[in-house]
C-alpha cells in the first residue's frame, strides 16, 4: 500500500468537511492529520457527551460517531478525485470501558477500495492504538449521491 | 447497585418513561424523546435538529448519530424491560444503514430477541415516515453480569 494519500488536495477537503459537519462539531471532533492514508480524530471528554451519569462514562454513541467519521476520511485518503460516500454498515466491538475524563482518540484504515465499495477498519483508544477501547469495521458506498457533499467554492 | 440505576428504577416503577432519557447527558444532547406507544412497547423519536445533520448538501441525519440513537434506544428499551437493576453493558453493535435520513422525525423501535442469564441481543429499527421504509436496521449484545 502506498504510504501517501491518493489525493492529497482531496483528504484534506474532505477531512476538514467531515469534521466540520453540524453533528461532528457538536460532539467536538478534531481532525490530528494522517499517517500515510491512516487518519486520526479525537474527541475530548464532556460531560454532556456521558451515557452513565453514575460513571461519568462517553456514551457508546459518541464513539459510533467517531469510528464512522474516522472510518470516511481513511476513504477519502484512497480516493483518487472527489466523490459523495455513504456508510453502508457499520460494526463496533466494546473492548473495554473508556476512562472518565480523558480524550478518545481514533484511528482508522481504508484497506480495501473497490468499484463501488470501500472497506475500512477502526479502533479507539486513549494513550495507545495498541491497547484499544474500541474496534470499528464499516463498509462505505462510493458514489452514493450524485449531490456533491461540498458547498459551492468550497 | 450504583445511584444512577436506582434512579431509572425509581422512573421505571413509577411508568415515568420521558424522564428516563433525560436522565442519560448524551441523549439529551441528541434531543431523544421516549414515549409508550399503543401497545405499551416503548416509542423513541429524535425530532429534528440542525445540529445532527451529518450532510449538508443532501441534507441528511449524521450516520453516526442514527447508531447513537439506536444503541441508546436498545439500552434504555433493556433496562426498562429487565427485572434486575444492574446496568447491561453493551457488547457490541452492528448497523446497517438503508436510507439516508431525512431532516424530519427518526423513530426507533426495539425487541428483545433472546434475553439469557449472561448475555442479551435487541433488534433494533429506525424509520421515518413509513416505518415499512426503515432508514437503519441495528442489533446489540449487551453483557448483564457484572
Amino acid at each position: 500500500m502506498t504510504a501517501t494519500p491518493a489525493n492529497a488536495q482531496v483528504l484534506e477537503t474532505m477531512s476538514a468537511l467531515f469534521v466540520s459537519l453540524p453533528h461532528c462539531a457538536t460532539l467536538g471532533f478534531q481532525y490530528l492529520g494522517t499517517e500515510g492514508r491512516k487518519p486520526t480524530l479525537k474527541v475530548d471528554w464532556r460531560e454532556d457527551l456521558v451515557g452513565n451519569p453514575a460513571s461519568g462514562t462517553i456514551h457508546g454513541g459518541v464513539i459510533t460517531s467517531l469510528v464512522d467519521t474516522t472510518s470516511a476520511v481513511s476513504v477519502t485518503a484512497c480516493l483518487p478525485d472527489f466523490e459523495t460516500i455513504a456508510t453502508l454498515d457499520l460494526r463496533i466491538d466494546y473492548l473495554k470501558a473508556a476512562t472518565p475524563g480523558k480524550a478518545i482518540y481514533c484511528r482508522a484504515e481504508c484497506y480495501r477500495l473497490a468499484s463501488q465499495i470501500a472497506f475500512t477498519r477502526a479502533v479507539c483508544y486513549h494513550d495507545d492504538p495498541a491497547d484499544p477501547i474500541a474496534h470499528g469495521v464499516a463498509t462505505f458506498m462510493r458514489e452514493s449521491s450524485r449531490a456533491s457533499m461540498l458547498k459551492e467554492g468550497a | 447497585m450504583s445511584e444512577f440505576m436506582q434512579q431509572l428504577a425509581a422512573l421505571r416503577d413509577d411508568n415515568n418513561v420521558a424522564a428516563l432519557c433525560e436522565a442519560i447527558p448524551y441523549a439529551r444532547l441528541m434531543g431523544v424523546e421516549v414515549s409508550t406507544g399503543d401497545d405499551g412497547e416503548l416509542l423513541f423519536q429524535l425530532p429534528f435538529y440542525p445540529r445532527n445533520v451529518g450532510n449538508t448538501a443532501l441534507p441528511a441525519l449524521h450516520g453516526g448519530l442514527i447508531g447513537g440513537f439506536l444503541e441508546n434506544a436498545a439500552l434504555l428499551h433493556l433496562i426498562w424491560h429487565r427485572e434486575s437493576l444492574e446496568a447491561p453493558k453493551i457488547v457490541d453493535f452492528s448497523l446497517d444503514y438503508l436510507r439516508s435520513g431525512r431532516p424530519q422525525t427518526l423513530f426507533a423501535r426495539c425487541e428483545i430477541t433472546k434475553q439469557g442469564k449472561r448475555v442479551a441481543h435487541v433488534l433494533i429499527e429506525a424509520w421515518q415516515e413509513d416505518r415499512r421504509k426503515p432508514v437503519a436496521v441495528a442489533r446489540a449484545h449487551f453483557l448483564l453480569t457484572q
